[in-house]
């Protein structure tokens, strides 16, 4: 079994594809969207995470790319800049994964990076720029 | 009960009992007001948050040949100054922006950098470019200048702030179908989110609530340094609602401080970027409050559950300067996360630090205790409740060009 996040990107010509049907239909791969740009006309992004058998996986990949998908694994990271933070708690509530949290007892904000599916709102949110991402 | 002063000779010889504002109400529920008030000779407040109406004033020095800047143009790493005084003071403000900075014409614009930015870097003693250019006078005939400044040349550098220390603030939501982007933060539509900025039960008015001790003249903890109550803060508004126990049920009272910028610190002037708003100075402000009647310490043993906030629509309501709400919450309430609004569990978050507060009211506490910082009589009351002092909107009036 393996569990990975990858980042598709659609050419704006597939982007009425029924690829993650595709995905579960046929290589028995079960997906969790962790966040999706798709607009019709344009060029679209799903950041998906997969989970089923290795080679069921490694199938599905080569499908997406043989559909004309550019496809790559998610490394992108956000990280925290405890120095910047001041522990205000504005990003809190932004947080869709409940990555980022109050200790009700240091008041501190801590940051959950297994919980982060890297959707980038706590970086604009921020206002002390203490939420970076990584590459 | 007890003087200033003669609290101020307890300091002196390292004998005075102080707490902080959070300590005060522990004790309080324990042992009662009249005993805390007997025990207690001071009791610290404080708060940490974006505060756009500060400032420093400065004076670089003449340059030989000498420079007028007044009437010129100055800008500080290419964030612009108020020029519109003397020949070397100027004025620099969180909010001020670089003339080329993209602001809001890809929404939400970042502001990444201003005039707050500058201030931290300022006082954290990094070198700034400074470019100005004159007119040109008969006594003051350079043009132009260019040169690195830096905190420690300058003759003067105070940091002067109009209004801090809001007295209770509104609770901001968002009840359009679109994100908003605010002073208050990121706003999710539908009540996505609410945003507060107090540190309630520990922050300096809502402890005085009724201004009885802290006074034009009060000596505060300000910026890591020590500065004063300078004034009442601009849209001090004292006369609002209140609950039995005093407190405003809205934003209140307010408080302008000034200080030896060159004793702060970074770490208490933060530079502060609102997307889609612009940028300010997150200010740390620490205040003592001295136990001279038992009246203060019932004042000041005031809980988070007992201050209401009103919480207001910032896509409609708020922009449209309408004065409604919809409904109050308490500071509890707040800060425990989640508040329900129109049935609805919304996630809360604060712009001001409770954590960075609970810091400063630690320090200064210490500052006190170690007789490093005496407390001062103040010289004159911040208008009250019963002054009838209001904020008043603006009333346009039309200008014979016909325009509005």
């Amino acid at each position: 079994m393996v569990k990975v996040s990858i980042v598709v990107h659609f050419p704006k010509d597939l982007v009425g594809k029924p690829i993650v049907y595709k995905l579960v239909k046929e290589f028995n791969l079960s997906f969790n969207i962790l966040k999706a740009d798709v607009n019709p006309k344009d060029e679209g992004v799903l950041v998906l995470e997969l989970e089923g058998d290795e080679k069921d996986y490694q199938r599905g990949i080569k499908y997406l790319k043989q559909e004309g998908l550019r496809v790559q694994l998610l490394s992108k990271d956000i990280s925290m800049n405890e120095e910047r933070c001041v522990d205000c708690t504005i990003c809190i509530p932004l947080c869709p994964t409940q990555a980022l949290v109050k200790n009700s007892e240091t008041l501190e904000v801590e940051f959950i990076k297994e919980k982060c599916i890297v959707c980038g709102i706590c970086i604009s949110a921020c206002p002390y720029g203490a939420m970076k991402i990584v590459f | 009960m007890r003087t200033i002063a003669e609290i101020n000779e307890k300091i002196k010889k390292g004998q005075a009992v102080v707490v902080t504002a959070e300590e005060l109400k522990q004790l309080v529920e324990t042992k009662g007001v009249a005993s805390a008030a007997k025990t207690v000779d001071v009791i610290t407040t404080a708060t940490f948050g974006p505060m756009c109406s500060s400032g420093i004033y400065f004076n670089i020095g003449h340059s030989k040949p000498r420079i007028k800047l007044g009437g010129g143009k100055v800008t500080l790493n290419n964030i612009p100054c108020y020029t519109g005084l003397a020949a070397v003071d100027l004025f620099l403000g969180a909010t001020a922006i670089a003339d080329d900075d993209p602001r809001n014409i890809i929404y939400p614009g970042e502001f990444k950098y201003g005039g707050g930015h500058v201030i931290q870097e300022l006082v954290a003693g990094k070198d700034i470019v400074l470019e100005a250019a004159a007119y040109g006078t008969d006594c003051y005939p350079r043009k132009y200048l260019k040169t690195y400044v830096n905190i420690n040349d300058l003759n003067e550098a105070v940091l002067f702030n109009m209004r801090n220390c809001y007295q209770n603030y509104n609770v901001a939501v968002n009840t359009s179908n679109e994100i908003i982007h605010t002073y208050m933060g990121i706003l999710q539509p539908n009540l996505g989110n609410a945003n507060f900025c107090s540190a309630g039960e520990l922050s300096p008015l809502l402890n005085d609530p009724l201004y009885k001790t802290i006074g034009i003249g009060t000596k505060v903890f300000l910026g890591g340094g020590v500065g004063y109550v300078a004034w009442w803060g601009t849209q001090h508004n004292p006369c609002v609602e209140r609950t039995e126990k005093g407190v405003p049920k809205y934003p209140a009272g307010t408080l302008s401080f000034i200080g030896d910028l060159k004793k702060m610190s970074s770490q208490w002037l933060v530079g502060t970027s609102m997307v889609g708003y612009g940028t300010t100075l997150s200010v740390g402000i620490g205040v003592p409050i001295p136990v001279t009647s038992e009246e203060v310490v019932s004042c000041a043993a005031i809980r988070d559950k007992d201050i209401l906030a009103p919480i207001v629509d910032y896509a409609k309501d708020y922009p449209q300067r309408e004065a409604s709400n919809l409904g109050f919450v308490n500071y509890a309430q707040l800060k425990s996360g989640k508040i329900t609004i129109q049935g609805k569990e919304v996630p809360t978050g604060s712009l001001s630090s409770l954590k960075k507060a609970r810091e400063i009211s630690g320090l200064l506490k210490k500052w006190i205790e170690k007789g490093e910082f005496l407390l001062s009589e103040p010289v004159q009351r911040i208008l009250s409740s019963d002054s009838g002092y209001k904020i008043k909107p603006l009333q346009e009036r039309k200008v014979k060009d016909g325009k509005s």
